[in-house]
């Protein structure tokens, strides 16, 4: 039974890490209908920055955690001002065509800046100590990452459904024409929106490089799993969000754990079911 | 008019000893033979990484050894397989390598699927091929023209059972990559493991590119083994593999861990940091080792690559790929062409900074010396030291 | 009849092709895999360029139709032209069981299911390799004679006439679909489709028709590289060779048949050319020329072509 909930509790972890991942582009999709393959890239970003900085320069790792958050989201603002901005009015296809070219180009800039190899993240030695919860022996930075994510769940969620910024968004979303009617800045409320996207995306890079690695395949490794979190938890919705990137990462864990030969299988059939039967996502966008 | 037949004429009287000129050294051109080495590796995708060891070990040979052997002029012509799962495109350039650019011999293959593919194509096309990895049991099997100058899933496994056995283990848990070499290097672990007294008391297998391990993990935790046998294909899932065990503290457990050397490969320790303390691997190369071949070629390697890369088994591998080739020159007396080449690598034995190597002149597999090492700090730096040496192992398992 | 620019274009386009077989005769082998390709990409133009259905999965038919073709090799069928219209088939079947699902849903929901589908696919051929030989592949099938009279030379010159006869095939066979009342109807859904309902055409059933087309074209593709390569593994069922063939189509300006084609030609030549040159400039150079492709040039290399018609294209 504790090794059952060990593996759960893990998921839980893992989840807590997709979430992180996928916040950013719950926000670039949904609420800004972009469909934006190229998230990954961002989140390869964040990941750089944080292993250049902790190996590099020695840089304590909760600083780098802010850092990478911030310089990934201006690297963001200036993409969207420079790019992407233009394309939010394209068709889906264009948008499709124009983000997984960005994601190959920004995998092909970390290989030729960094090379092909697999990128060190020594963890503190504090993260890196068993902790026991309810009597489970747990690494401190799985618990970390739980925190985490809970932590910018709750951010995320009080900025877009509590603050006036929120509000112009959404308002900004469904009504363009209308907003800028009344004086919202739109291009600007875009700009911003899509940097904490990508910023919120750079965080969890940097969180993952100590769980998962890093290489310039990244950014398409993981766009799969992303996608899916966002697609079932419904594009737009940060709770859909959380809730469905817990959902994946426990089903898979468990799945792996109770019965491994079907293991990787389960979470695309989930998707595939999830698609068919709640094609607009487990919950509404929150707006 | 005039003037310029004078010109004319003039020109052609200068023309003619330049052609006769050009003609004589276009012949002793073409009395300097060559031969070109079609080299397929992966060099972009995941395993870049990999792919760059075995080039690096080429050309460290060619610089360290000159571009001749027996009078032949010996070229790369190198080519990117991308990695595996991409059979038909290593299939592909090999025939290309072989008819736009007249190799004469292969040199390469990274993984056993690719050079399965591409077994019917060299037989067909009756060139040899040199395997730089491909440790698969039945490789060699599939055409004649394959040899194999790296090292066998049987060598890595065999030795760590015997190890095993040698030191009093009685039980083990088998987690290994879901894929021909995975399985295959489980069944030789298993067989000799339990020919020396010992017993496997459970296993799985985990997806080849999975990076989460922790339910598997979770299980071996509960099987409580002795010892935990694992293997994973190398880069970036190796390590994540390695981080986890550190993570679910295995060596608190009591379980040791014995793993096949590529996974924690020399090249990727400092990614590992201390989560390779005390990890007992098997590989058939070890950068401390103290021959003198050695010592020049990590020498050597550090003047070419920098001081703080340390030199993978890979790149041994390709260096030793090379060196099969120019002793096969030598053995063949200049000859290039495909038979006498294949002939004269069949029991060809050379000096590498493994130790001393040699072809099996039946199989076609390599026989080495396989190196037992234990993860330990040295110099402030996470390293593999060797403990033991099961000399002069063969490619195939009894 | 007369003779459409399209049909004009392709007997241009089949002359060079003949003529490279003379003077190129060490590039045959690649030239086979663009043919191939081509005809991969004028099946996912059928469903996105004409019948408007955005798929990030399509290589699932072309996998299917490959380990097809290497199961009935093993298991004794091994004449290529049988085979190959057996995986047709085997395609087609598959394409109709998931019609069910992809037919419904608004654009991103349809996307993300032929994702998932994709993935999907790809990780039950990995567990199953007891049928697939999973992440290694299948590299032992036999693959006999064409019609017991043309064995595949390693040269590749038997594979170059098979691969190209198909893909002539596959073009005016897709000239035709598309000029029929079929094709308009496709047209006429693709471009609005809520009118489409209101004159009362059978639109889920049209669209199923084009989804299973599309998917059998793709699987006779997939065929061809196994019977040519001899060996068949994951990755031909894998996301890149699906995003592979959006890209063509979009380079190649969704819709027209001979730009589709080029594309898969200019495509498939430079990467490999470029990536035998240096990998990681042709991801680089790839990535830059797809961001660069919604900018300029927007309807591909079709875009070239409506300067010489007169035609009627949007």
């Amino acid at each position: 039974m504790a090794g059952l909930l060990t593996v759960v509790f893990d998921g839980v972890a893992y989840g807590m890490l997709l979430f992180l991942f996928s916040v950013g582009l719950s926000v670039t999709l949904g609420l800004m209908r972009f469909i934006n393959l190229a998230h990954g890239a961002f989140g390869m970003v964040g990941g750089y920055v944080a292993v250049t900085l902790l190996n590099g320069f020695g840089v304590p790792f909760l600083l780098i955690l802010p850092i990478a958050f911030i310089l990934t989201g201006l690297f963001g603002a200036a993409a969207e001002k420079a790019m992407i901005r233009h394309v939010y009015r394209m068709p889906e296809l264009q948008q499709v065509l124009f983000s997984i070219g960005f994601a190959f180009a920004a995998g092909a800039v970390a290989n030729i800046l960094f090379g092909p190899q697999q990128q060190p993240m020594i963890l503190p030695s504090w993260l890196t100590v068993q902790v026991s919860v309810l009597g489970l022996d747990v690494t401190a930075y799985r618990l970390f990452l739980i925190g985490s994510g809970l932590l910018v769940g709750l951010l995320v969620i009080g900025l877009f459904n509590y603050t006036l910024y929120g509000a112009k968004v959404r308002a900004a979303v469904d009504l363009r024409r209308t907003a800028e009617g009344i004086g919202i800045n739109v291009d600007r409320l875009f700009l911003v929106t899509f940097s904490l996207g990508a910023a919120f995306a750079g965080l969890g890079g940097a969180l993952a490089v100590g769980f998962l690695g890093l290489d310039p395949t990244f950014p398409l490794k993981y766009l799969v799993i992303v996608l899916m979190v966002v697609a079932i938890g419904g594009p737009g919705s940060i709770v859909g969000s959380f809730l469905a990137a817990l959902g994946l990462g426990v089903t898979d864990a468990l799945f792996k754990y109770l019965v491994p030969e079907v293991g990787g299988f389960v979470i695309y059939a989930l998707l595939v079911i999830m698609m068919v039967f709640f094609p607009k996502g487990i919950m509404e966008r929150s707006a | 008019m005039n003037g310029s037949w004078n010109t004319t004429r003039r020109a052609l009287i200068a023309a003619i000893p330049a052609a006769a000129l050009l003609l004589s050294a276009g012949s002793a051109l073409a009395q300097q033979k060559t031969l070109t080495v079609g080299v397929v590796l992966p060099l972009s995708g995941v395993f870049a990484d990999q792919g760059r060891h075995y080039e690096d070990g080429m050309k460290l040979f060619q610089k360290m050894h000159g571009t001749e052997s027996a009078g032949v002029k010996v070229n790369m012509v190198v080519r990117d397989d991308q990695g595996p799962g991409s059979g038909d495109l290593a299939r592909r350039l090999t025939q290309e390598l072989i008819v736009r650019d007249k190799a004469d011999i292969i040199l390469g293959y990274s993984f056993t699927p690719t050079a399965m593919s591409v077994a019917t194509l060299l037989t067909e096309a009756k060139k040899p091929a040199v395997l730089v990895n491909a440790t698969g049991a039945v490789v060699p099997t599939r055409s004649e023209y394959f040899v194999r100058a790296s090292v066998t899933s049987a060598q890595l496994a065999v030795s760590l059972a015997k190890w095993a056995v040698d030191n009093n283990i009685k039980t083990v848990y088998t987690l290994v990559a879901d894929f021909a070499p995975g399985i295959e290097i489980e069944t030789f672990f298993k067989k000799a493991f339990e020919a020396g007294g010992g017993k496997v008391i459970g296993g799985a297998r985990t997806p080849v590119s999975a990076t989460d391990y922790s339910p598997f993990l979770q299980r071996v935790l509960e099987a409580k083994p002795e010892a935990l046998f694992a293997f994973n294909p190398g880069g970036d899932v190796s390590v994540a593999f390695m981080k986890q065990t550190k993570e679910r503290n295995l060596a608190k457990a009591g379980i040791k861990l014995l793993v096949t050397g590529d996974v924690v490969d020399d090249s990727q320790l400092p990614a590992m940091g201390d989560a390779v303390d005390g990890v007992i691997s098997s590989l058939n190369y070890q950068p401390d080792l103290d021959n003198p071949l050695n010592v020049q070629f990590v020498k050597a390697f550090h003047e070419m690559m920098g001081p703080n890369v340390s030199p993978s088994y890979r790149a041994v591998m390709g260096y030793d790929g090379m060196g099969f080739i120019y002793e096969a020159l030598k053995r063949s007396g200049g000859k290039t062409d495909a038979d006498s080449l294949l002939a004269a690598l069949k029991g060809a034995k050379i000096d590498s900074p493994r130790g001393t190597i040699s072809i099996d002149a039946q199989t076609r597999d390599i026989t080495q010396d396989i190196y037992i090492r234990r993860g330990q700090m040295k110099d402030g730096k996470w390293v593999n030291s060797a403990i033991k040496t099961y000399p002069a192992m063969k490619g195939a398992a009894d | 009849m007369r003779v459409t620019p399209e049909a004009g274009i392709g007997v241009v386009l089949l002359v060079a092709a003949v003529a490279a077989f003379f003077l190129f005769p060490g590039y045959l082998a690649l030239l086979s895999t663009i043919f191939i390709l081509a005809i991969f990409a004028l099946s996912y133009d059928l469903l996105q360029g004409h019948a408007g259905v955005v798929s990030l999965g399509h290589a699932v038919f072309f996998g299917i139709g490959a380990y097809a073709s290497a199961l009935l090799g093993r298991h004794g069928i091994a004449e290529p032209i049988v085979c190959l219209l057996l995986s047709t088939l085997a395609s087609a079947l598959v394409a109709g069981v998931l019609t069910r699902i992809v037919v419904v849903g608004n654009d991103l929901t349809r996307l993300l299911v032929t994702l998932g589908v994709g993935f999907l696919f790809f990780e039950a051929a990995n567990q199953a390799n007891w049928l697939t030989g999973g992440a290694d592949g299948m590299p032992d099938f036999e693959v006999a004679p064409i019609l017991g009279l043309f064995p595949f030379d390693f040269l590749g010159r038997t594979a170059y006439f098979y691969t190209l006869a198909v893909l002539v095939l596959v073009y005016a066979a897709m000239l035709r679909i598309t000029r029929s009342a079929f094709g308009l109807a496709l047209r006429g859904i693709r471009e609005n489709t809520m009118r489409m309902h209101a004159i009362g055409a059978p639109v889920s059933r049209h669209l199923a028709l084009a989804y299973i087309m599309a998917g059998a074209c793709a699987g006779a593709a997939g065929a061809l590289l196994a019977q040519t390569s001899r060996f068949v593994s994951l990755d031909m069922l894998g996301f890149e060779r699906s995003a592979d063939v959006v890209v063509i189509t979009a380079l190649g300006g969704t819709g027209s048949i001979p730009g589709v084609v080029l594309a898969a030609a200019v495509f498939g030549y430079l990467k490999d050319a470029l990536s035998s040159f240096s990998p990681k400039y042709w991801q680089l150079g790839i990535g830059l020329v797809l961001m660069a492709s919604v900018f300029v040039l927007r309807q591909g290399l079709a875009g070239l072509f409506n300067v010489f018609r007169t035609g009627d294209r949007e």
